[in-house]
């Protein structure tokens, strides 16, 4: 566990974060209007989950939290990885069944 | 820890009121409110996670009519208010690095500054959804099926599905806003008593932490909802 920093963040580390948002909320913007076929919805939500990330490493501390904090924040992702895949595995997969042919 | 009665008995001669009995010390006490802390924040995403697999599961279905609902909502709204949140999130990070320097005015500057940059958001969201009534898609006896845009066809009728899954996730959202004001307004209050000092400004720190969370939701909810059928258009 490391006690050492207590969350300190660096006032350059706080702008420098802002303007990586800034600068992907206009990407995003962007790429919403390109057509990539299948790949609009990914590529906007890896840009989401970029942004998600930036902000929980530095604007929540958890790059400077003990590693405790860094298991829950994986057991968000985890169970929200298991509601959505299982429910998708079930009403996803529905008209693959001949059976189920709507 | 020791836990000769002695140095209990000096230890808590020592200890800062803020401190609780039952920790050690603050280090401890505070790790253990951002422990908690963040177990809520995942009780919370767990909590729109429904509402994002309800999303998911309805899009995949009605892929045409989210698309085309989609492109129903104003665009610059959306990215101004995105804009607007983000910018909160740095001054709600600007004023948790005040207090853990125990600047008291700049704490109350940047709390004071957030809640004028989440009351703004939550304007521009009444401007929005007013717009939706006055247009008839919110969901309900009064909704009329829209045009398509990009088609000039009339879109399939589950483009309803898409505004209530809209109102629901952001309505939802904005409640997550009017309780952060509120919170942030609370601390205002304690900051203007003096109660964030260098050594204890925990209180600051947790609503940071929830503040930045419902950040990260709409982070999610500006391209699902507002950019999803763009391309199409």
């Amino acid at each position: 566990m490391s006690r050492q920093d207590n969350g300190h963040g660096s006032l350059g580390a706080y702008f420098g974060v802002f303007a990586a948002l800034m600068v992907l909320t206009a990407l995003t913007l962007w790429a919403a209007f390109q057509h990539l076929g299948i790949w609009n919805t990914p590529v906007a939500l890896a840009i989401a989950t970029t942004k998600a990330v930036m902000v929980v490493l530095i604007f929540m501390h958890l790059r400077s939290s003990p590693r405790l904090t860094a298991i829950v924040v994986a057991t968000s992702v985890l169970f929200l990885a298991f509601l959505l895949l299982v429910t998708a595995s079930d009403y996803l997969t529905r008209t693959w069944i001949p059976i189920y042919f709507r | 820890m020791g836990s000769s009665t002695h140095a209990a008995d000096v230890a808590a001669r020592d200890a800062p009121p803020e401190l609780r009995h039952h920790f050690v010390d603050m280090e401890a006490q505070k790790e253990a409110s951002a422990l908690g802390m963040w177990i809520f924040l995942v009780t919370e995403v767990l909590f729109f996670g429904g509402m994002f697999t309800a999303y998911v599961i309805y899009r995949a279905a009605y892929t045409r009519a989210f698309e085309g609902a989609s492109n129903l909502l104003d665009l610059k709204l959306g990215a101004f208010n995105t804009v607007v949140l983000i910018l909160s999130s740095l001054t709600m990070a600007l004023a948790v690095w005040a207090g853990q320097q125990g600047k008291k005015a700049l704490i109350i500057l940047f709390l004071l500054l957030t809640v004028l940059l989440g009351s703004t958001f939550l304007g521009v969201k009444v401007v929005e959804y007013k717009q939706k009534f006055a247009r008839h898609e919110v969901p309900g006896p009064h909704f009329v099926v829209p045009m398509d845009e990009a088609t000039h066809q009339p879109l399939p009728r589950q483009a309803e599905m898409f505004f209530s899954l809209y109102f629901c996730m952001t309505g939802l959202h904005a409640l997550h806003m009017i309780i952060g004001i509120g919170l942030l307004l609370w601390l205002v209050a304690r900051a203007r008593r003096g109660d964030f000092t260098v050594r204890y400004n925990t209180p600051v720190d947790m609503v940071g932490l929830y503040w930045h969370f419902v950040d990260i939701v709409w982070i999610f909810l500006f391209p699902l909802l507002y950019l999803l059928g763009r391309h199409t258009l």
